[in-house]
């Protein structure tokens, strides 16, 4: 039954660094390294690659024509929403539609002609800046313009 | 105070403490055999974990799922490698399983008092056979395509219920999208379930009743006497955890230099490439069923092979129960023949079946 049996410890029991405990550091070392060696491309993998699409610079926000005073719609810049209004004095502008609080799309109020965002009563006026409710910051603002003639004329949004 | 020593003041670990002091594993010379269960669920473990990370960017549809994978092995930071690690593990997974399979029925350790032991093993051992089948569609390219439509249309050959099985399958008549997402479902939930209720059991049957002694070994002991034993905690586990590492490496090296190609993407419409074939696990039944002639008894020859194979598989499961001899202790030299001719059997039509045309 010589398996059974524990090594002898060593006499000098109190001597700083004897085989069993160098053995014992080895293991760990081994495990350790292991579970780093394992560990960083699990970690590497679990970052999501950046997607392969450049970032937008302008979208068409859509048609003069389709747009009338006093009111708004929403379009896709790249990936996010955007939108375009059109101001009671005809003037055409056009937002980032992101919420600058958390993320959410905000809609336009045509009785007070605001830029509301339902998620937490954010609100914005016709120039993207806050009003009132948590949004830490105005609504970045799109440079644009009309290409075309009359109603089919699209309107462009570029970032500034 | 130790974490241990708060647990125990609490959910009174003496049992637990008792086990793993007391468990012991019997040292004798065909004690190596005793490595391949552990290096079989270390392999499922690894299995597990990779499947999961697999699913952060896996979609299960005909039309994103080639892509996904693409992907995966394209885009993702060392997403080559854990696919890599997926398919080539699968494969040792299984081959493990067989060897497993094969040590156990050689060394009759079904024998009594193991025979659940032994159904619960054979049992999981078809469900390893199982994800193989479901996985090998997931990548959705042209080979796991249309070997989906070979395997389920065997299983539209049994009798009966071929048809019925073989909607089931599909989730039509045709293997489409539908079959996709079917074998997602099976290969990620059902099977993953069964799978760890029948390794719970598996493994506390074989806690509760120690290592099976190979009958000849038993023999020699003089009444009274018993085999020198080694404590498993930490002496075995240690081993083990040594097997696991060359395990490891052997993965590893499969992985990096012989990456699992994706293929082309399944084309409903394309056809059929010359040499198709199942995964090897699968050659042996698909060459039998090949070698069939169209009409055997006056059945139709397919028939007659799947029923073979259905009721070889009742019988694999029956095994412990057959055995009288090994039940009661004597060599039984008829099993052992058995096993030999099964394991000659897969071995050469495996590999006929892969080299013909």
């Amino acid at each position: 039954m010589a398996l059974t049996d524990k090594p002898p410890l060593s006499a000098g029991a109190a001597a700083p660094f004897d085989r069993r405990s160098f053995l014992d550091a080895l293991l760990t070392v081994g495990f350790v390294s292991s579970a780093v060696a394992i560990a960083y491309p699990v970690g590497r993998y679990l970052i999501p690659p950046a997607s392969g699409e450049p970032a937008t610079e302008s979208a068409v926000a859509g048609r003069a024509g389709a747009l009338r005073p006093n009111s708004a719609a929403i379009f896709k810049f790249g990936s996010k929403p955007g939108i375009v209004v059109r101001t009671a004095d005809g003037d055409v502008r056009a937002f980032s539609a992101v919420c600058t609080h958390l993320d959410c799309t905000v809609q336009f109020k045509t009785d007070t002609s605001q830029f509301w965002c339902a998620c937490h009563n954010g609100i914005y006026d016709l120039g993207g800046n806050v009003v009132s409710g948590p949004p830490p910051r105005g609504l970045e603002k799109f440079v644009v313009n009309i290409r075309g003639e009359g109603d089919e004329a699209e309107i462009v949004a570029s970032r500034a | 105070m130790s974490v241990l020593d708060w647990l125990d003041e609490r959910l009174d670990l003496s049992g637990i403490r008792h086990f793993i002091a007391e468990k012991g594993v019997p040292v004798h010379t065909q004690k190596i055999w005793y490595y391949l269960g552990g290096m079989t669920l270390f392999l499922f473990g690894v299995q597990v974990s990779t499947g999961i990370l697999l699913l952060l960017y896996y979609r299960p549809s005909a039309t994103e799922a080639y892509e996904s994978v693409q992907f995966v092995v394209t885009q993702v930071q060392f997403g080559w490698l854990i696919r890599n690690i997926h398919s080539w593990s699968a494969n040792l997974l299984v081959a493990l399983a067989f060897a497993h399979f094969f040590s156990v029925f050689f060394l009759k350790s079904y024998r009594k008092p193991r025979e659940l032991t032994w159904v619960t093993g054979v049992l999981l051992l078809f469900l390893m056979l199982g994800f193989g089948f479901s996985g090998y569609l997931l990548p959705w390219n042209e080979l796991s395509f249309f070997a989906t439509k070979v395997g389920t249309g065997i299983a539209g050959a049994v009798p009966f219920i071929g048809h019925f099985t073989l909607r089931l399958l599909r989730g039509g008549d045709d293997v489409t999208g539908a079959t996709l997402s079917r074998f997602y479902g099976l290969h990620v939930a059902v099977l993953p379930m069964l799978t760890t209720a029948l390794v719970a059991l598996h493994l506390l049957f074989v806690q509760r009743q120690g290592m099976s002694v190979p009958i000849k070994i038993e023999k020699r002991l003089k009444p009274g006497e018993r085999l020198p034993q080694m404590p498993f905690f930490p002496n075995y586990i240690l081993r083990d955890v040594l097997a696991w590492y060359v395990v490891i490496a052997v993965l590893v090296v499969l992985a990096a230099f012989y990456p699992w190609e994706l293929g082309k993407k399944a084309d409903p419409f394309a056809v059929v490439p010359a040499g198709i074939r199942p995964e090897w696990y699968f050659l042996a039944t698909f060459h039998t069923l090949k070698l069939l002639p169209s009409h055997l008894l006056g059945f139709e020859g397919e028939r007659v092979g799947v029923v073979g194979f259905g009721l070889v598989a009742v019988l694999l499961v029956l095994v412990p129960f057959l055995d009288r001899r090994a039940s009661r202790g004597e060599s039984s030299r008829a099993f052992t023949v058995l096993a030999v001719l099964g394991l000659v059997y897969l071995v050469s039509f495996t590999i006929i079946g892969h080299y013909a045309e």
